[in-house]
């Protein structure tokens, strides 16, 4: 009887197990093989032996494939990656403070609560991409609404103008108008999840400090953000992740090519390191791709492991 | 304010006797009175902040619409406008013409509908093991696949590509290769299965006992009992991967490849307006946009409750 449970159980779990077995355990293994080959081609799969040349062009500007613009280390450690790290320090904060803020608001409010609740959630339901043309077009360099509402008209943030291709876009402009965005964007998940944790808080709390008659924000700041610290966590942890993978934002405000800024100013576009990875798959050069992945796997291994360690001693449960 | 007094009749007057103690010069009255004021004061900074946001979260969706119904002239005007003077309905047909929509529709649906319905009965099979069935590494299994979640997708992406291109499945020639190798691989959802293996969870023992009694069998238990049970997470997770579908972008962008006749929505909205600032062209762009975002927004209004207690629940274990 027991053995015949045991057969037919595996049997329901078939399905998944199989997909599983080949888009998922055989190509984490696939992908760390790949990084070592050199000039693997995947259409038919030859390759010129085992190397650590994929890593050393991708992280090292000492490598035969030559100094300059266009190689895989500018790529990677001067645009990539820097962009990753910055999009992922800006916003991940900003964001988790701005949706804490405005969780607690709602929890809050009586009235209109469900209207305000349906208006921030509003940017979960959206297309990345097409959102992205809509703040492309917010952030229009001479007819953008932005531009003219703060008097900044002709500012690139963007895309120069048109009529003045010489003046590019800085790079903390392209920054500020992607972060914008990001953020607008992962608001609303936070927000439900920051609600979900606030209606779980035991009123007695509350209370306690009505009869104390503290001020709402030091309730706010003393009580809910302690006792919500597991929640904060793990928006800590998960939307960093979520950052370090940017990927359909760039492509949404600043196209396929990521963007092009004035090299004075900073990387000289806004590609991140999913898009660099996803830029050598369609070249046919994935085992720099492989190189490139198996290198954000760390970083972001690293970072969660970090991040575990440091909330250990502050997280409350 | 009222419901508060009533509700806890003993917090006044504890707050009479701490004001006692700290012994302060102003009576009773004045301090309720200088606290009721301090109460409206922090209501209406609630509201003005939640308004405030409020509008900044809407106001892309607005200048969206706003922007695809004005003319050219419009657009570039030297002050912007903040209503279309003159409605052009013409954005609208340009861009359905632009976009190739009903292609685009089409094979959004076809992967979206044959991915979710896959994924559906893999989930209900995995889950419905977890959930009621008793075996061997049972325990071992489900954090091994709960752990698989923590992987970067973008590390599995490479090697699937590569697969599926061994299986000649990313050739422009095989439209049903590129269909499969969009569908395929989306087959299996960890998360819902997680979902949906705390539904199945909950649905008491006495039902399956009684089922036992009656000469069900295992498999009709699952599909008589349980999936009618559980219905309600089900449609979460059939919206969620409809609107997944609706939105991907990065894999059907490599499979397609710039073959146009197999692009899903996303891929065509993006292709067909590279990004340059064209501003001529922004009146079809957002009038596309539109497009795009509509039949998500009209899935929101209609499931509302499913979409979000399906993505509220991701952050419960935290």
């Amino acid at each position: 009887m027991e053995s015949k449970n045991n057969w037919k159980a595996w049997l329901y779990l078939a399905p998944v197990i199989i997909l599983l077995a080949v888009f998922t355990f055989y190509p984490i293994i696939n992908t760390l093989f790949v990084s070592f080959l050199k000039n693997y081609d995947y259409i038919d799969f030859s390759h010129e032996g085992f190397t650590f040349d994929n890593y050393i062009a991708v992280l090292t500007p000492y490598s035969k494939f030559g100094g300059g613009t266009g190689t895989m280390y500018e790529q990677v450690m001067k645009t990539a990656l820097p962009n990753t790290l910055i999009l992922t320090v800006i916003t991940v904060p900003l964001s988790i403070i701005l949706s804490l803020a405005i969780a607690i608001a709602l929890n809050s409010i009586k009235v209109l609560k469900k209207f305000f609740q349906t208006v921030f959630f509003m940017p979960y339901v959206t297309n990345a991409i097409a959102i992205g043309m809509v703040f492309t077009v917010i952030f229009s360099t001479d007819y953008g609404i932005f531009n003219s509402m703060f008097g900044l008209k002709g500012t690139p943030w963007i895309f120069p103008s048109p009529d003045h291709p010489e003046n590019s876009v800085k790079y903390a402009n392209a920054l500020f108008a992607i972060c914008f965005y990001i953020i607008w964007h992962s608001l609303p998940y936070k927000i439900l999840i920051f609600l979900g944790g606030l209606q779980n808080i035991d009123a007695q709390y509350y209370d306690a400090a009505k009869i104390d008659s503290a001020p709402k924000w030091k309730t706010a700041l003393k009580i809910t953000v302690p006792l919500l610290s597991p929640q904060i966590l793990y928006m800590l942890i998960t939307s960093s992740i979520g950052a370090f993978k940017e990927y359909n934002s760039v492509i949404g405000m600043f196209g396929s090519e990521g963007g092009s800024f004035d090299i004075n100013s900073g990387p000289r576009n806004m590609s991140t390191m999913v898009f660099f990875i996803y830029k050598q798959v369609a070249k046919n050069k994935v085992h720099y791709a492989c190189a490139a992945s198996i290198f954000l796997f760390l970083i972001i291994l690293l970072f969660t492991l970090i991040q575990n360690q440091v909330s250990k001693k502050r997280v409350h449960y | 304010m009222k419901k508060e007094k009533a509700v806890y009749p003993y917090a006044a007057d504890t707050s009479e006797y701490v004001l006692a103690l700290a012994g302060s010069e102003q009576s009773t009255a004045t301090k309720q009175k200088v606290s009721n004021v301090w109460h409206i004061i922090q209501l209406v900074f609630t509201y003005l902040f939640l308004a405030v946001l409020g509008l900044v979260v809407i106001f892309p969706f607005y200048w969206m619409i706003i922007t695809s119904l004005k003319t050219g002239d419009e657009i570039q005007a030297l002050v912007q406008t903040f209503y279309p003077h003159i409605v052009r309905w013409e954005n609208y047909t340009e861009a359905f013409q632009r976009l190739d929509f009903g292609t685009l529709l089409r094979n959004t649906l076809i992967v979206g509908i044959i991915s979710t319905i896959g994924t559906i009965i893999t989930t209900i099979l995995a889950a419905y093991a977890f959930a009621r069935l008793n075996f061997k590494g049972r325990d071992v299994m489900f954090m091994l696949l709960l752990g698989s979640m923590m992987i970067p997708g973008e590390m599995m992406v490479i090697s699937n590509y590569i697969s599926v291109s061994r299986l000649g499945w990313t050739s422009n020639s095989n439209i049903v290769g590129n269909f499969a190798a969009m569908i395929i691989p989306f087959w299996v959802s960890i998360f819902y299965i997680y979902l949906l293996r705390q539904n199945f969870k909950q649905i008491p023992n006495e039902l399956y006992l009684a089922a036992k009694v009656d000469g069900k069998s295992d498999w009709e238990f699952l599909w008589k009992v349980m999936v009618p049970l559980a219905m309600p997470t089900l449609t979460t997770i059939f919206i969620l991967k409809l609107m997944g579908a609706w939105n991907s972008y990065v894999w059907p962008n490599l499979i397609a490849s710039g073959n146009s006749k197999i692009y899903l929505i996303t891929n065509g909205l993006r292709e067909t307006f590279s990004a340059a600032d064209n501003v001529n062209d922004y009146g079809a762009q957002m009038a596309a946009t539109v497009i795009v975002t509509v039949p998500l927004l009209l899935l929101f209004v209609f499931f509302r409750k499913y979409i979000m207690r399906g993505v509220g629940r991701a952050g419960i274990k935290g």
